[in-house]
Parts: C-alpha cells; structure tokens; sequence
C-alpha cells in the first residue's frame, strides 16, 4: 500500500473480492425472487393469499434442508447423489417400525438415525478408501433405494400415529407451518457454522486446495466425513418430515429429490467445483425455486413444465455472469 | 504393454463368466448360446449409450441429459411415424441421430463457449429436455397402434440369425472402437482426461474437443431413442426416467474412471452386459425383480473399490504410450 495513487493499469487485486462477487450473486437471485413473485401476484389472484404463501413453502422445505448440508459438501469439493435414496430407507424403515408399533419418538428416532448412519456409510467410503464420492454415491443411491424396494416391494406402509403426523402437516402459529420454522433454524445454524467459525473456514480450505488444507493442518478426512454424515442426518430429518406429511411410505418416495437439492445448491451460488458459497444464497434459491412451482401451479401448469422453467432458471443464472464479465472483458 | 491394458477388462470378462456360471447352477438353460444372445440384444440399447456416456466422462466431464434426450428424441421419431407412417426408416434414424446432435451440441456449446460445468448444464437440460418432450406430445402417449409395423419390426428383423438391434450395437461398438483407438479424436479425448493442461500444450484444442464428445452422447442418445421407442413400443414422457443413473452405472462398472483419462470399449461394453446379465437372470432364477436395484448398486460400489487400486499406474502407462505414439 502506497500513499500515492497506483498506476491505473495495475488494479490493486488480482481479481474481486470474494464478498463482494457473493453479495453481487445474492443480489442476482433477490433480484429474480422478487420478479418472479411479482409477476405470480399479477397472473394469479389466489398468490397473495397468507394460506396460498403458506402451502408454497412445503415446496422447498424438506429440499431446502438437504441443501444446506449439500452445499456444505459440494463446497468441500464432494458430492451426494444419494440422499432422496436414503429418504427412502429410512421412511422404509420407520413404516416397519410403525407395523412392529413404534410410537412418534421412536420413529422420529430411527429416521435420524438411519440417516445419519447411510451418511456415515458414504462417509467412510469416501475418506477411508478415497473413492470419487459422485461414483460411491451413485452406488449407494442404488443400494439404498434397492434396500427400500426390497423391504416393501410394490406395497406401502400406511397407519402411522396422529402424533407424527405434527411433522409435516403441524403449525406452530398461524400459517407458519412447523417445516418452515425447522427450515429457517436451521438456515441460521448452517450459517452460522459455514460463515462464523473455524469449522466453516476449513471447508472453504478444503474445496480450494484439498492438498494445501492437508498440509496446513486441517483434518480433510474427518471433516469430509462429518460432512457426509450431515448430509445423510439432513435427509433423515427430512424423511421424517415427508414421511409425516404424506402419512404413507412407497420405496419411490422422493424420487429425483436429489437433483432438485443440487439444483437449488448450485442456483444458490455454490460452486460445483467446490470453495465457494454461501447459505444465504441457497436460502434464496429455495425461496426462487418454490416460488416458481407454486406459482405455475396456481396457472395450472404441469409440473413436467416447471421443471424447464427450473433447468432454464438454473443456466440463465449461471451463464449470465459469465456472458457479462465476458462483454465487459471485451471492451 | 498391452496385456497390461487389457488386464481390467479380462477381469470384468471372468466376472461375467462367473456371474453366468452361477446363474446356470440354478438355471440350466441360461448359459445357451441362443439365451446369451438375447441377454445379448436387450443389452443393446445399455450398450450403446454406455459408450457416448465413456467418451464424455473419459474427458472428466458427465452427461447427465442422455436419459431425457432418449426421451425426447424418441417422442419426435414416434409423433413423425404416427403422422407420416411413409417416412423410411433408415431416414427416421438419420433424424433420430440428428435430433440427438442438436441435444449434444446445445450441452457441448454451454460446456465449450460458456465454461459452465458439465454436471450443471447436463442437469439443467436433464429437466429441460424431458419438460419438451412433454411440451411437444401434450402429455400424450405413442401407443402401439398408432406406430408403423415398419417402425417396430426393423428392429427385430433377423439378419443372419441375429436382431438388427444387435447389428446396430456390434456396428456402435465397431465404430467407438476404431474412434478411440485409431483416431486423433480418440487420442485427444484420452488426453484431455489425463492431463488437460498438458493436452493444451500438445495443441490440442480441449473446449472443441469436448463440445465434439457432447456432440457424439447427444448422437448416441438420438439412435437410441428410436431403438428404445421401438423396442418397448410406447412414447411417453415416462421414457428411460432416471436411466442416466444405469448409464453411469454401466460405465463404472466398467472400470471407467469418472476421474477422466481411463477406460476402454470393452470395459463400457462389458459394464453394460454385466447389468444386463443381472436383470435378466433375476427372473428365472426366482429372485424378486426388486432385488436388482440392491444388486447393481452393491456392483457399482464393488467395481469402483476395485478399480481405485490400479487407477493412478494405469493413468501413466496412457500416458507413456502417448508420448511413444
């Protein structure tokens, strides 16, 4: 730092700070959240409806939820596929524990606990035998769900408590429905973990330079580890969550939830090459994504549309910023 | 040098030949050659895709839109025959093909021009390309009856005792075998995986090359569309849903590594069969169809402990025959 002024051709970073390239991000996806909120106020007259908002919300919660440990992963530079597979496994296996007669804490129980232990299970596939986790994932998605499809077969499980069922068709107060309360303490903790304490500095180490992290002194292995088994504990909460709303169990429960929660992760601003990011990005690009299908919805759009309107959303949104650096560069 | 080469794929072949040993313990008339050869053509179709998928994940990227442009591609050539039942077949694969091409090119153009990650963009236009289909057909379906006789019988005309379907697959092997081994496309597309920024240096133009192997899956994902839709006689939105997963699967299993660089014909094609034995074989030896998921994904996480082990010599022994090249 010099007191004269630097020479104009030389900038006085390489490149932009990190913040401000998030915050520009963040800016981006408020920008289209509240466009597309608009623009649902004005082509239907049942949106601005405080019941209407409160059933978009179940939307995006339980996704939401997932996402927030995926990107935690997806910025360490890994990558679970197989989390909609476990939401399986572990709605499977509370159906058997509800026909065995488990009451709510019980199966609220095992679907934490089958969650976090198929969570460990890629954990440990992972970091122990360095395996690449897109490939173990894809792996584990199959035995997962084929667990699940083994168990039930073509039948259900139905008949669980009226208790359970507070989960996800309860509300805490008014409109607010108890997924969303859980979605917004939970957006706060992940926050606070990713941006406020060492732990979360030493994921970002890791997607930058796994090898450097190493020789700084972080614990890769381990913390890549306690990652899976977060991604696998968020998707059995949300299993619970699922399991409760729809009061019934299918080994197809949650199908295709896995590339809607890396969609949402990546449309939020996460790198998928991992070291970058934010939770307040993912939060907004859960908001943009629950915002579009409920609002198709109320037009009676088919679902199968919404989901281009989803895929396009997500590479308008990533190509943008590279077209306009790129315009600018030019110049 | 060789021999080394081939060793991973000689040990997929013995499993394999275990695998059907096994399966003729407790059901006699698998192993029959008449048997083989029809595991043989339903795997054709898991055959061809798994080869434009390993092009793709050999230069470290995926392609995660095959199963969806299956879908749409399919849906077009159905609707063509439905409407104009005149139209020759061997056209209709021309336009299944390129149909396919455009798909390929649009992932290849945001891979090569726009830099985004294949995972992103294949996964955006996953969703995208399965939303047209449903937007062009209305949500309806291609019944049978509404398809040429032409149309669904090509490929089951016998041809010197075997389907076309399983001409077509040994003619896709053919030509994926010459590409890579005999070409400087295959060349280059080996050496993108093992070492991008070497490969630049060599003068190799990666972001072309890499929007040419989108290009080839897109291609692949066109003929196979026609061949799926006419095999299963039904276009619907419901199309190969999820399949990318079983393509990937395939190439895994396969000894393909998703770390780019490593992988061979054989390894795809083999990959592909050893699910196919299995989904075969499950029914006649009384094993509920639901164990197949279980099964497979057991294989995936089994094939890749077993291939991590040999990866990193294998990488530099392409890499040494590259430089004697």
């Amino acid at each position: 730092m010099t007191d004269t002024p630097a020479p104009r051709n030389i900038p006085d970073r390489l490149d932009k700070p990190l913040s401000t390239a998030i915050f520009s991000w963040e800016a981006l996806l408020v920008v289209v959240a509240v466009a597309i909120f608009a623009i649902n106020s004005f082509a239907s007259p049942y949106f601005l409806d405080p019941y209407s908002l409160s059933d978009l919300t179940f939307n995006f919660t339980e996704k939401g939820l997932i996402a927030f440990a995926m990107a935690l992963l997806i910025i360490s530079g890994e990558i679970d596929l197989s989390v909609a597979a476990i939401i399986a496994l572990a709605s499977t296996l509370m159906g058997m524990a509800v026909q065995a007669g488990a009451g709510t804490p019980v199966l609220v129980l095992i679907g934490i606990v089958v969650g976090l232990g198929c969570g460990a299970f890629n954990g440990l596939l992972v970091t122990r035998l360095g395996l690449p986790s897109i490939v173990v994932t894809i792996g584990t998605m199959s035995l997962f769900r084929g667990i699940a499809f083994i168990i039930l077969g073509d039948q259900a499980y139905k008949g669980y408590p009226e208790s359970f069922a507070f989960f996800g068709q309860g509300y805490v107060w008014w409109v607010v429905s108890f997924e969303l309360v859980l979605f917004l303490v939970a957006a706060v903790i992940y926050w606070f973990v990713l941006h406020r304490t060492s732990f979360g500095r030493r994921v970002f180490a890791i997607g930058n330079n796994p090898v450097a992290a190493q020789f700084s002194g972080v614990r890769v292995g381990r913390i890549k580890f306690v990652l899976f088994c977060l991604t696998g504990l968020m998707s059995g909460i949300a299993s619970v969550l699922i399991t409760s709303r729809l009061g019934s169990t299918r080994p197809s429960i949650a199908q295709g939830y896995e590339l809607e929660a890396i969609t949402m992760v990546v449309l939020g601003g996460v790198s998928i090459l991992g070291g970058a990011g934010s939770i307040l990005g993912v939060v907004l690009a859960a908001f943009i994504m629950g915002l579009v299908t409920f609002g198709l919805g109320l037009l009676n759009v088919p679902g199968i549309v919404m989901s281009i309107f989803i895929g396009l959303l997500l590479i308008i949104v990533i190509a943008l910023p590279i077209v306009w650096r790129r315009l600018r560069g030019n110049r | 040098m060789k021999a080394l080469l081939k060793y991973r794929e000689i040990w997929l072949l013995a499993a394999i030949v275990v695998l059907i040993a096994l399966i003729s313990t407790r059901f006699p008339g698998f192993a029959d050659p008449g048997n083989l050869r029809q595991v043989f053509n339903d795997t054709s179709i898991l055959m061809i895709l798994a080869l434009g998928q390993m092009v793709v994940i050999l230069t470290r990227s995926i392609d995660l839109s095959m199963a969806s442009n299956l879908c749409f591609t399919g849906m077009v050539v159905a609707m063509l025959n439905a409407a104009h039942p005149g139209i020759p077949i061997p056209l209709l694969i021309v336009i299944a093909l390129s149909v396919g091409l455009v798909l390929g090119a649009i992932n290849g153009l945001l891979v090569w021009r726009l830099n985004i990650p294949s995972i992103v963009v294949t996964l955006g236009t996953l969703t995208i390309y399965r939303g047209a289909t449903f937007v062009i057909s209305g949500g309806a379906w291609v019944n049978a009856d509404k398809m040429s006789p032409e149309f669904i019988g090509f490929q089951r005309a016998a041809f010197l005792g075997i389907p076309v379907l399983s001409w077509i697959a040994l003619l896709v092997i053919a030509l994926f075998f010459l590409v890579m081994t005999r070409t400087a496309l295959g060349r280059s597309i080996y050496a993108i995986g093992v070492n991008p920024t070497a490969s630049v240096y060599a003068g190799i133009d990666v972001g072309r090359t890499k929007f040419m192997v989108f290009c080839i899956s897109g291609m692949v994902g066109g003929l196979a569309g026609y061949l799926w839709i006419s095999r299963y006689v039904i276009a619907s939105v419901e199309v190969a849903n999820g399949y990318e997963l079983n393509i990937i699967a395939a190439c895994v299993i396969g000894g393909i590594s998703i770390a780019g660089g490593i992988g061979s014909v054989g390894g795809a094609v083999l990959g592909a069969l050893f699910l196919g034995i299995i989904s075969n074989a499950l029914p006649v030896i009384n094993i509920s169809p639901f164990w197949q998921m279980a099964i497979s994904g057991s294989a995936i996480i089994l094939a890749v402990v077993l291939n991590a082990r040999g990866e990193r010599q294998q990488g530099r022994i392409i890499l040494k025959k590259a430089e004697a090249a």
